[in-house]
């Protein structure tokens, strides 16, 4: 048992309840951060009841970076693993088209994330000891016409989590960047996926609970996605610019 | 997608939706033709329906639990397994359990589950406080043994045709330790197993294994297995400080479906030998963690796959009291005559239920596997045949292949069950492919 207290920003995706539910699992108290986090209380609840662990529900908004010392202060105690899972995909389509459907996308994935993990990097590099997780996507391993909005923000935050994994190596603090290709989620219910490289959450959650232990610096959840980007990135550009992937 | 039950026959193509929130499952019920799925552990088709199956997969939290009287709320598709690993921990275990434990709340109560204990306790309905449901109209309706009681009492057992079951309260029983004592008499034929279990009607759980192969004068030979909670005396000294601590074991899995299957009249004769022999050295008193005693199976991860990819079929009736000595005797002679039968024969004293539509009676039940065949199937409908003459009945969560006709001889509460069905519109809106084989 540890009384080391876990924050997970963007709580209500199924894979953050997941991750959610292995924390506490493992004892720890959980921090559900997220826009509107009253409803999330009756996952508070299960949680709680579940594993007897505290939970507690704090209202975290990933675009209003202004927020975000508050928002840190504000919480019960600094956690010490802190978790951000938060993204959107949008409509690739739209992101095209709609200047601000874009911005949104690129400050979902890219700003909000990098900002709040900056300012508990800072935090974490204070105290000394901490893990950060950053969950990106294989998107921003290579861009690609089918989302590249959404693939090129998550670039950004895995360069991010890169430098800053560099940053804090020798002061206590690491840094997870975590991978993981296609989920079994709200977010992609309606596609079909081949079922070897989907995950499901609690794989996810297995996943990133066994890195934050283990100290690993870029997870895939599933091997075979490793070998895939290796192959994608590998493709020269005057290939890869005709080809439909 | 293809669906089927545990026991992988039959298999249905259906439509499946897993609704996350009450207004997306009110839209799947009123288009009709509905059934809410679990875990998909009934063996047969009581959770599939071609047009509607609704997977309550996302309705699985907790919602309280009162730590003085036991009672946990609970969303209907949270698992056995989760209540026991959430609550064991503090002093509570499940009051009554099935022999798996990845059962759903939902799918527990549509089947009014029985455990080793219902000699003494009954089924799980006694520990039911009240139930939410979704009627046909999409209204949530509380239901409980004071109010709603018709409704109530019709949908413990009534296998997600009364409504969908979205929540209920569960009273858990309190135990001093994740043990239980167990012990083991080996009994060599029929009659002197059902003498000890009419012996044993104290023991809080009792249940014998029997070799439905043995001919002759070991006819019915079994192992009878008694069981107690081990309170904190019963444990070693080294095992009190953590009572609930009984370690993790490794599961074992079969990867994929055989052609044809492994259980043959052979390997189930080899290994009822050996079994029965094991036991014979075993007897007497032993401690056996939670896990192991209620759930043995369970450590064996997708063991349906044993019998093949065509599937099995499990065979469980229920005999009065009165007639069950002689129609035990005669199904196990028809049994072992056809040379086909399970290692995984189950037979238990049951106690006195009064039910709507409940599986249990005061009397023998009698449960075991077959792969499913032309030869399986046909042994299978002369068994319904001697249930029928000796007054039983049939366990609809592990049928796959019974008759309507079979129903309606083995169970004059199907007429009421119909009239229920016929009020309220509940026939258009809840619908399995079980209750369409079965005119329900």
């Amino acid at each position: 048992m540890t009384v080391r207290p876990v924050l997970i920003l963007g709580a209500r995706s199924d894979m953050a309840l997941a991750i959610a539910h292995r924390f506490a699992k493992a004892g720890h108290p959980i921090q559900l951060a997220a826009r509107d986090a009253q409803s999330l209380s009756a996952e508070r609840d299960d949680i709680a009841l579940r594993y007897s662990t505290e939970v507690s529900l704090h209202d975290f908004d990933a675009l209003d970076t202004g927020s975000f010392a508050g928002f840190v202060d504000g919480l019960p105690s600094l956690p010490h693993v802190a978790i951000c899972a938060v993204g959107l995909m949008g409509e690739q389509s739209d992101n095209e088209t709609d200047m601000s459907a874009a911005t949104t996308v690129l400050r979902s994935n890219f700003e909000g994330p990098a900002l709040i993990l900056s300012e508990l990097a800072n935090r974490f590099e204070a105290r000394g000891s901490g893990v950060l997780v950053g969950i990106s996507s294989v998107a921003g391993d290579r861009g690609r016409a089918t989302n590249y909005v959404y693939g090129s923000a998550k670039a950004g935050f895995t360069a991010f989590l890169s430098g800053l994994r560099n940053r804090l190596a020798r002061e206590g603090v690491h840094v997870v960047t975590v991978l993981p290709g296609f989920v079994a989620t709200k977010m992609t219910e309606d596609m079909e996926l081949p079922a070897k490289l989907t995950a499901a959450p609690e794989e996810v959650a297995d996943a990133v609970h066994r890195a934050s232990i283990t100290r690993q610096n870029v997870i895939y959840v599933r091997g075979l996605w490793r070998i895939i980007m290796l192959v994608i990135r590998n493709i020269p550009e005057s290939l890869f610019k005709k080809m439909k992937i | 997608m293809t669906l089927s039950g545990w026991g992988l026959f039959p298999k249905h193509a259906a439509r499946v939706s897993a609704p996350r929130n009450e207004d997306r499952l009110q839209a799947l019920v009123a288009e009709g033709d509905g059934i809410a799925r679990g875990n998909g552990r009934a063996y047969g088709d009581s959770a599939i329906s071609t047009e509607n199956t609704i997977h309550m997969r996302h309705f699985n939290r907790m919602i309280s639990f009162n730590e003085k009287t036991g009672v946990l709320v609970a969303e209907a598709g949270v698992l056995a397994a989760d209540i026991i690993s959430g609550f064991l921990p503090r002093g509570w275990f499940l009051p009554v359990t099935p022999g798996t434990k990845f059962v759903t709340l939902g799918g527990m109560i549509a089947a009014d589950v029985h455990g080793k204990n219902h000699h003494v306790d009954g089924s799980l309905g006694n520990f039911i406080d009240w139930i939410d449901l979704m009627g046909a109209d999409g209204k949530i309706i509380r239901c409980s043994p004071r109010k709603n009681k018709e409704l109530f009492s019709w949908t413990l057992g009534g296998m997600g045709l009364t409504g969908v079951i979205l929540r209920a309260a569960l009273r858990l029983r309190a135990v001093e330790t994740g043990w239980i004592r167990q012990t083991l008499h080996p009994t060599p034929d029929l009659e002197t197993t059902i003498d000890a279990f009419e012996a044993a009607q104290d023991a809080t759980y009792s249940v014998a294994w029997i070799d439905c192969l043995s001919k002759g004068a070991g006819r019915g030979r079994s192992l009878v297995m008694l069981g107690e909670h081990a309170t904190l005396e019963d444990l070693p000294k080294p095992r009190r400080r953590k009572p609930f601590e009984t370690g993790t074991k490794r599961k074992l899995s079969v990867p994929f479906a055989p052609p044809t299957g492994l259980m043959n009249g052979w390997t189930v004769r080899a290994f009822n030998a050996l079994y029965y022999w094991n036991g014979t050295r075993n007897a007497g008193e032993g401690l056996v963690d939670w896990d192991s005693y209620f759930y043995p199976l369970d450590a064996i991860l997708n063991w349906n796959r044993i019998y093949g990819r065509r599937g099995f079929a499990q065979f469980q009736c229920v005999l009065p009291l009165e007639s069950s000595r002689q129609g035990m005797h005669r199904l196990l002679e028809e049994i072992s005559n056809a040379g086909a039968g399970s290692f995984l024969a189950v037979l238990k004293r049951m106690g006195a239920q009064e039910s709507r539509f409940s599986f249990p009676m005061e009397g023998y039940t009698l449960a075991l596997d077959f792969p499913v065949n032309r030869r399986t199937l046909a042994l299978m409908t002369r068994l319904d045949e001697i249930t029928l003459e000796h007054g039983g009945r049939f366990y609809l969560a592990k049928d796959s292949r019974m008759t309507a006709e079979t129903l309606r001889h083995s169970d004059p509460r199907t007429e009421d069950f119909l009239k229920m069905r016929d009020d309220k519109q509940r026939q258009v809106a809840f619908m399995s492919a079980q209750a369409r084989r079965l005119a329900l």
